[in-house]
């Protein structure tokens, strides 16, 4: 978003929620919407941004506001900026594509509970000022946006043979048709982690083989 | 929806429709609490209580919505009901049972934000329930849920005595235990002959 005029600390918020605390794969929250709507790569998006907007408006009111809110009704409170939000973004989804909002379903609504938007309202938003918070929502939710679309682009890809809704290969192509039903969403998911995992432990070893040859010498 | 039968609808939700294995509702617990038998039974009663009684009063306010047309409201009301529901049962099981409010720690302030819930009230909202549905449903989705919840607190525990490559340990494990026992749930798919 606006990370380029930042300080590089914003700078560093931003990226550490894209990317080092990715809400999807590396904090496992909001999993929900993860695997329930990432059944085409469309869906993922639209999921991703609606979620986006949410999380950028809620951390920027939320912390605007945290000074005024009282402690002990601050939960509360955040919950129905949150829900504020999240109507606008029904109402408007629903005036722009009635297509995306009729295959999302409920489950804009249930953007209202996904974890990761309370969870940055409580953890940084509430603690830090606007622009900060502003650029550390956009990471999180640009993160989540990017694992959606991991997700959606496979599940779409393996299921129907489609991106976009575009076909990739020819007439012959017989859909893995589990990768689109709800199996698919916890198997999909599953391998991916599995994937980050290994990637981790590979990265992990080389840095000790390092070690080990440096002070062997 | 009229006509649906109580037994229907209950069923529906409960496995044919499972909420967490078909509908994936109700993720974060699921994946959180379902390390022990025990505390998975208990995690799976509190939210069923709460799902239950979510959805009556939401059932209630959604009339009195309609009737001023206020129905924009809605999701910021219904979200309030829910929390003040699970105020009320962790208010009751801090004081009877103080064990099991330390067992669940965390995930029983949680339930607010388990997408089961809210879930349960929107569904029966957007499909017109009565008020017997919508308890027959809600009733459904909360054995469902307790359902899933304890059969993969089952593997989990005996998973715990394999020999699981480092690499796939964790939560890689219970995604494909997860992925496996929904795939075994779409053998209920034509229960309801649809």
């Amino acid at each position: 978003m606006d990370g380029k005029q930042q300080t590089p600390a914003t700078m560093d918020a931003f990226l550490q929620q894209l990317w080092k605390e990715n809400p999807v794969f590396v904090t496992l929250l909001g999993m929900c919407p993860v695997l329930a709507v990432t059944s085409t790569a469309t869906n993922a998006i639209a999921m991703g941004i609606s979620t986006t907007f949410v999380l950028i408006c809620s951390n920027a009111f939320v912390s605007a506001l945290h000074k005024v809110i009282p402690k002990q009704v601050r939960i509360a409170s955040y919950i129905v900026i949150i829900a504020t939000f999240v109507t606008m973004v029904d109402y408007i989804l629903q005036a722009v594509s009635p297509t995306i909002y009729a295959a999302l379903g409920a489950f804009i609504q249930l953007i209202v509970v996904n974890c990761i938007i309370l969870g940055r309202a409580e953890a940084f938003a509430s603690k830090n000022k606007v622009v900060p918070s502003i650029v550390s929502g956009a990471g999180s939710g640009i993160g989540f946006t990017v694992a959606l679309f991991l997700l959606g682009s496979v599940r779409e890809v393996l299921g129907m043979g489609t991106l976009f809704g575009v076909h990739l290969f020819g007439p012959s192509f017989q859909p893995w048709l589990v990768m689109i039903l709800p199996p698919g969403g916890f198997f999909v998911l599953g391998t991916w982690l599995l994937g980050f995992a290994w990637w981790k432990q590979r990265a992990a070893r080389r840095a000790a083989l390092l070690e080990e040859t440096v002070n062997a010498r | 929806m009229q006509g649906e039968s109580l037994t229907f609808i209950f069923l529906n939700a409960a496995v044919i429709n499972n909420f967490v294995l078909a509908m994936f509702l109700g993720i974060c617990p699921f994946l959180g609490v379902s390390g022990k038998l025990k505390t998975a039974a208990s995690m799976g009663a509190a939210t069923t209580f709460v799902i239950v009684m979510s959805s009556a009063c939401a059932y209630a306010l959604n009339y009195l919505l309609v009737s001023f047309q206020l129905e924009f409201l809605r999701l910021i009301s219904y979200i309030v009901v829910i929390a003040s529901a699970v105020q009320l049962v962790e208010m009751a099981m801090k004081k009877f049972s103080p064990a099991l409010f330390h067992a669940l720690g965390i995930y029983l302030p949680l339930i607010t934000t388990n997408c089961a819930v809210l879930g349960v009230a929107l569904f029966q909202t957007s499909r017109s329930y009565d008020l017997t549905q919508s308890l027959a449903f809600s009733s459904g989705a909360g054995a469902g849920f307790t359902l899933a919840l304890v059969l993969m607190a089952g593997l989990r525990e005996k998973m715990e005595l394999s020999d699981v490559p480092a690499v796939a340990s964790g939560t890689v494990m219970t995604l494909m235990l997860a992925g496996v026992l929904s795939l075994a749930f779409m053998g209920f798919a034509g229960l309801g002959g649809h």
